[in-house]
């Protein structure tokens, strides 16, 4: 080893006055934890089977295992009604790998360290989210992609479908905070899947995701109404295939409001109390 | 400014039914290395984990660079390093990316940042490995970054949890040096650690931690004094020579000291100690033996280990050794 100059510190100025306050401090330590975290998804490519491979099946087997039987043999309609709600289940579905590797991250002591630095408490967790983007991103890619060799047709426009994109990776970031916080609170990343499993096919089958709402008996209904996936999907809908969309858009923009009110506190408190 | 750099008092801190830290009190000079030994669960990672802002003591004060751990811990992160038990790199970064990462949460501009990280890296060695992911390091290697890591910020205080824990001889030899390195240049050091020859090898003063409780805080002279020291063992071919080699062996022993029979219970009798100095004793020790036509099957130094340092250090305090019995 060779010896090493005379240290200079490395901060100028005051070295407890973050520059530029503290929220400009939040995004940058933030965005220098998101580029951690996609460096480690672009180094392990097989961590994003389930917003490619496994969307893409359950889009074959709807359309086509189940597909007929549902729609009585009009696949083509089949799919196009399929597409918008498979999305929002595959959004959900997405952000399950975020709370296993938080979950992952804790265990192995990586935490620690950033811990013992000078950032917000809440920065880990927020970059990690940010960097989520990308996967969500990818779901919309690879089921519109996949879905329009199959034969699904965006009926509006680009803009609508640039909104319909938005909107579905503005919802995988604030669903996904539910992950986070499970995430915190179980001992190993298989219990991620496992609670965060209970929690989604509910949601995803308690809703118009696949089915038309009026097939379904009155108490089924009830449930269907009140549950977040079913504005989503109604407003993708309308996005990509044409319909009014400004009232289940509100519905749907309520609901992330209110997963981020609920969720983010949760998460930043158990994160605090872990470890 | 206080010349103290940390000072810790009556933290307590309990888990579930364990008293991880029951009432301890540190105090480290600036400018030095404060040796934290102890054996495994006695409190010492914990006492590291609330002097770094990790942790929340359920009582006491701590004061880390002067400023209050409990009420301005941001302001303590400013100005620590801390090197966990377990190498907390990230596996799927290379070597650069983890250090311009912490450099980055430093607020190092990105250019600062990776000057920086290439600086630590040639430092430890590992500028070769900097663009592999740190999953290809050997265990020394990883140590070494993660060490680095701590380094990114030039800390005043450094806080190493058993950095050499797995660590092969020569590698340990090679942490001491970056250690007395980072103290020469003004940092302050605190380590935990499990064997007494480190803490011996490091420290200015070293605090021995059992069940949560500070036992001894002392310089490491002053911890072997009590100790005892060094210890020259010999066992005569013949068992009938014993008093024979205790005879020879009280010229080279200690000051105020006697060669004894060991006696201890265990121990295969027949064998002769006594304290001495230094090793120097040994080369007066074998020549004198031998003109006394003592015949030896076995011969040898020892250092106090752990068990004896807590033996002795225990000893005379039997209602510490009863409540130690009830746990």
């Amino acid at each position: 080893m060779t010896t090493l100059d005379v240290p200079t510190r490395g901060f100028s100025g005051d070295i407890d006055r973050p520059r530029g306050g503290a929220l400009a401090a939040l995004m940058r330590h933030s965005m220098a934890l998101a580029r951690r975290s996609l460096i480690k998804t672009l180094r392990t490519p097989e961590a994003l089977i389930d917003v490619t491979i496994q969307p893409v099946i359950f889009l074959l087997l709807f359309t086509f295992l189940f597909g007929g039987a549902i729609a009585g043999g009009d696949r083509g309609a089949y799919l196009q009604f399929l597409l918008p709600g498979l999305l929002a289940q595959s959004l959900a579905l997405g952000g399950i790998a975020l709370g296993q590797n938080l979950n992952a991250d804790i265990e192995k002591g990586v935490f620690d360290r950033f811990r013992s630095l000078p950032v917000a408490r809440s920065a880990p967790l927020v970059g990690a989210v940010a960097a989520d983007v990308v996967r969500y991103l990818t779901v919309c890619v690879f089921m519109l992609g996949f879905g329009t060799l199959l034969g699904f047709r965006v009926e509006t426009g680009f803009v609508p479908t640039v909104a319909a994109v938005a909107l579905s990776i503005g919802f995988g970031l604030c669903f996904c905070w539910i992950s986070v916080w499970v995430g915190m609170l179980v001992r190993t990343p298989g219990a991620v899947q496992g609670v965060m499993f209970l929690l989604i096919f509910p949601l995803s089958f308690g809703s118009n995701v696949f089915v038309q709402t009026n097939t379904l008996p009155g108490w089924l209904q009830a449930f269907v109404h009140v549950n977040p996936i079913t504005p989503l999907v109604s407003t993708i809908r309308g996005l990509l295939l044409g319909g009014p969309v400004a009232h289940n858009l509100t519905i749907t923009l309520a609901w992330m409001a209110g997963l981020l009110i609920v969720f983010v506190p949760l998460a930043l408190r158990a994160y605090a109390r872990r470890a | 400014m206080s010349d103290l750099v940390v000072r810790a008092e009556g933290l307590r801190k309990r888990f579930g039914k364990t008293q991880a830290l029951d009432g301890v009190d540190l105090a480290m000079r600036r400018g030095t290395v404060l040796g934290v030994l102890g054996p495994n669960g006695a409190g010492k990672t914990t006492a590291v984990r609330v002097l770094a802002t990790l942790l929340r003591p359920d009582e006491g004060y701590a004061e880390v660079a002067g400023i209050d751990v409990l009420k301005q811990p941001a302001r303590v992160r400013r100005r620590i390093g801390l090197t966990g038990q377990y190498a907390s790199v990230d596996e799927d970064l290379t070597g650069t990316q983890n250090l311009v990462l912490i450099g980055r949460l430093l607020d190092l501009t990105t250019r600062d940042a990776k000057k920086r990280a290439a600086e630590l890296l040639e430092w430890f060695d590992l500028s070769e490995a900097a663009g592999r992911m740190a999953k290809t390091y050997s265990g020394g290697m990883r140590r070494r970054l993660d060490l680095a890591a701590s380094l990114v910020g030039h800390p005043e205080v450094i806080f190493l949890d058993e950095p050499t824990t797995g660590l092969d001889p020569a590698k340990r030899e090679d942490m001491w040096g970056v250690v007395r390195t980072q103290v020469t240049q003004g940092a302050s050091v605190l380590l935990t650690t499990q064997y007494l020859e480190e803490a011996d090898a490091l420290a200015d003063e070293i605090v021995v931690i059992n069940q949560g409780r500070v036992i001894a805080h002392d310089s490491p002279d002053g911890l072997k004094r009590r100790v005892g020291g060094l210890t020259l063992r010999v066992r005569p071919a013949d068992p009938t020579r014993v008093p024979d080699a205790m005879r020879v062996l009280d010229a080279v022993a200690a000051p105020g000291t006697n060669a004894s029979a060991d006696t201890a219970a265990g121990a295969r009798p027949g064998a002769v100690s006594v304290p001495v100095a230094d090793d120097m004793a040994l080369d007066r020790a074998v020549p004198a033996l031998r003109q006394a036509g003592i015949e030896l099957v076995d011969l040898g130094l020892h250092l106090p280990s752990l068990d004896e340092v807590f033996h002795a250090l225990t000893e005379g305090t039997p209602t510490a050794a009863k409540e130690n019995e009830l746990v």
